[in-house]
């Protein structure tokens, strides 16, 4: 089937709200091309699901689409019509499920040799979108925490040695009530702009007390969740036939009440979790990946203002079959590699903030938990400097405002 | 109080640009860091002066030994001054003794068996070979098309699939038994049809008992693969061997730690290899070592990627890697920055050693031959 021969009743199993959105762009579908729709239709149908930042930047893409020309769409969408697709992928049902389309298209985009053409095209067309849709500035400066190195003592290598050219780089902290001040810190930021999913918590251990008006996400409350997760991939492994793909589509699949997730609670705030453990690579089984993954998530999806983010020690690296297995002996941790772990973690949530708009504004704290090394990122701040000066956490805070 | 005097200034790199831009500068950074650091000279200049030949040894007796630096190492964590401190024999111990090539293009599939694949015909992707997502080295080392002659292909040995044969549990060895990374929740059932229990014994020579005994002291399956070569090195010589390492692959689960530890394992595994082909009578002083990774891995700077944990955007880092040759008739200590594709190694092996690679789509590297 192709765009243009789309009909309202296709999209009778969305999501209510997800529904009503494509019936209104119903049009501007039919003129798009199919390299280029299905990955939008993935998106359309997740509406429901999505964060506000994401609701906002989807209808703004939307409205833009609508607003071309068809003499502008040919110009925006050039490239992506030059992608050649199968005659199976044109016959699949691309409308009820655009994202095993989209699975499909990347295999078919590289055995076609068309991945880098069909790369040019996205990168094209994000340009132009950015250009046309102004980027939502942040109500005030954004601001990623990263707390790294639970349980370790000293650090196998020297730490942040990714972050200090950005930034100045403290080798005297006075760790005294130093969580104790970034929970303080975040939560006045809450109070100041409070918005929903405008502030995130994400523990890689369990979660420690934090403000209502703070989202959180915790490896260790969803442990239910990823011991059920990991039983059904382990029985699903045991039928034959079940390769990879087939594994990932399944997981794909995955609803949070499948997981036993309650499903009184925050729709939203479930299906992330879920997809932090069904899309994510190795947030199964190692917290540090989870809490990596889970910050880039929310930052991509959620553009919040506040991200604190505490690393903790993840399970030493046993057997992949051992760890499928959902009941086992007492997990061995590993503090000392998921420091190593958790400060390039620490490198990427700085990379993923600065991705976001407001990013000349923005400021990023790293703090080696309960030592005295820390790396503080701020346009007030001078980069790529050393401070042998004693300090506590509060004190680094006020300099970089 | 604020006191901008408290700080003083430490060094500071920033890598950014275009595509083109920042290919280029992938190759200029590992000239640099070679040149600083290895004492190495820029090659172009001695391409048509050079009296090294590799004529002394006849083609018959030419042993070639290639190892895929296995599941792409990225050059901040090799070749940056940073990344040095992971890969310590190479940097000391081959490279210096090498014809080191720092643009080695894949314009291929970036997935490792079929990235394997290709280096191993010479030709991206074809019916040729039955090459699957994963699970699929097996299928690599004979083709059925008529031209190539069946019974005339590699022989290949998939040491987890020897170990999975002789051990009727697998509890004990499964640390070994992964067969991808790609998908790390994913572990297919291995079978031990594609090497045989009998010749475990009559052509390795080995027993049921002491391999499984060696295979306990192990702590990666290409310690494991190592440890076949080195018996393969023993009992038949073989003029080709090919050893893909794959223990750097374990980044797809987020681990950074452990994609470190994999570099180094690979390194030092490398350096092993490269002594035993000095120690084996068979093979001193007529090997030529080919170390090469099938491809990189996405860069830090790609939104579309999560940094060194996939290969997954099709970026200028995940594309360019980097190869080194050392051996008789090698030049020592000579870096290259021409591009050279990843394809070009098998009609290069086949000028070699006397074999026709006319399939191939690439071209024999004149540097080395």
């Amino acid at each position: 089937m192709r765009p243009e021969d789309l009909k309202p009743e296709q999209f009778n199993a969305y999501p209510p709200e997800a529904r009503k959105l494509a019936l209104e762009y119903l049009e501007t579908f039919r003129r798009l091309p199919l390299s280029f729709l299905p990955s939008l239709l993935r998106e359309v149908i997740e509406f429901d699901f999505k964060f506000p930042a994401e609701r906002r930047l989807l209808e703004k893409e939307l409205a833009n689409l609508g607003s071309l020309s068809q003499q502008d769409l040919r110009a925006w969408f050039r490239e992506f019509t030059e992608i050649k697709l199968s005659e199976s992928l044109e016959k699949s049902d691309w409308v009820a499920s655009p994202a095993q389309f989209v699975e499909r298209l990347s295999a078919h985009l590289w055995t076609t040799h068309q991945m880098d053409a069909f790369r040019h095209a996205a990168v094209s067309y994000a340009d132009k979108l950015r250009t046309a849709v102004a980027p939502e500035l942040p109500a005030s400066p954004r601001f990623g925490i990263a707390v790294i190195g639970q349980g370790v003592d000293v650090a196998p290598q020297p730490l942040f040695r990714k972050l200090r050219p950005y930034g100045a780089y403290f080798s005297a902290v006075n760790p005294e009530n130093g969580l104790k001040h970034l929970f303080e810190a975040i939560a006045s930021r809450a109070n100041a702009n409070p918005a929903q999913y405008a502030h995130w918590y994400i523990d890689g251990g369990e979660q420690l007390p934090h403000p209502p008006t703070v989202t959180c996400v915790s490896y260790k409350a969803m442990e239910q969740v990823r011991v059920a997760l990991l039983a059904r991939i382990h029985a699903e492994t045991q039928k034959g036939g079940m390769g990879p793909e087939a594994l990932r589509t399944l997981m794909a699949q995955l609803q949070p009440t499948d997981l036993g997730m309650a499903p009184s609670g925050d729709p939203v705030l479930n299906r992330f979790q879920i997809k932090l453990l069904t899309e994510g690579s190795g947030t199964q089984i190692f917290s540090t990946s989870f809490v990596q993954w889970a910050a880039r998530e929310a930052l991509r999806r959620a553009e919040p203002l506040t991200l604190l983010v505490r690393f903790a020690p993840r399970q030493r690296q046993k057997p992949m079959n051992e760890l499928l297995s959902p009941s086992r002996d007492q997990v061995e941790l590993d503090p000392s590699g998921s420091l190593v772990d958790a400060d390039m973690g620490a490198y990427y949530n700085w990379i993923d903030q600065q991705r976001l708009p407001g990013s000349e504004k923005s400021l990023f704290l790293a703090w080696f938990e309960n030592q005295k090394e820390a790396v503080a990122i701020s346009p007030v701040l001078p980069r790529g400097t050393v401070s042998n000066e004693t300090i506590d956490l509060r004190g680094i805070l006020s300099w970089m405002a | 109080m604020r006191s901008r005097s408290t700080f003083r200034v430490a060094n500071r790199r920033v890598i950014k640009g275009d595509p083109r831009e920042l290919a280029r500068q992938l190759v200029f950074s590992r000239r640099g860091f070679l040149r600083s650091t290895a004492g190495m000279a820029l090659g172009s200049a001695l391409l048509h002066t050079s009296p090294f030949g590799f004529g002394a040894t006849p083609q018959s007796k030419r042993k070639v030994v290639v190892i895929t630096f296995g599941g792409g190492a990225r050059d901040e964590e090799t070749f940056t001054p940073e990344g040095q401190e992971n890969i310590p024999h190479l940097m000391r111990e081959l490279i210096p003794q090498s014809s080191f090539f720092t643009q080695v293009v894949n314009r291929g599939i970036l997935g490792h068996y079929v990235a394997t694949a290709s280096l191993a015909t010479g030709v991206y992707e074809t019916n040729t070979w039955v090459v699957a997502p994963s699970n699929g080295f097996n299928r690599i080392g004979e083709s059925s098309h008529r031209s190539f002659g069946l019974g005339c292909g590699a022989q290949v040995i998939l040491p987890k699939y020897l170990l999975a044969a002789v051990t009727s549990s697998q509890a004990d060895y499964g640390h070994l038994l992964r067969d991808s990374y790609e998908t790390p929740l994913y572990a297919p059932t291995l079978s031990g049809n594609i090497f045989e229990l009998e010749q475990l014994e009559t052509m390795l020579k080995l027993s049921v008992d002491d391999f499984k005994a060696h295979a306990q002291t192990l702590s990666s399956p290409d310690e494991l693969s190592v440890y076949i070569v080195r018996q393969l090195m023993r009992r038949f010589a073989p003029s080709l061997l090919w050893v893909t390492l794959h223990d750097i692959d374990i980044a797809h689960a987020g681990a950074y730690s452990l994609y470190i530890e994999g570099i180094r394992r690979t390194d030092r595994l490398c350096a092993e290899l490269w002594k035993a082909t000095q120690s084996e009578p068979e093979y001193k002083g007529k090997t030529t070592l080919f170390i090469l990774p099938d491809f990189g891995r996405d860069s830090d700077e790609d939104a579309g990627g999560n940094g060194f944990q996939h290969h997954r955007t099709g970026d200028i880092t995940s594309r360019t890697t980097w190869m080194m040759a050392l051996g008789p008739g090698i030049r020592e200590g000579v870096v290259y920055d021409r591009a050279v594709d990843s394809i070009d190694l098998v009609p290069t092996l086949g000028s070699m050693m006397g074999f026709t690679a006319s399939l191939s789509k690439g071209k024999p590297i004149p540097e080395i031959l």
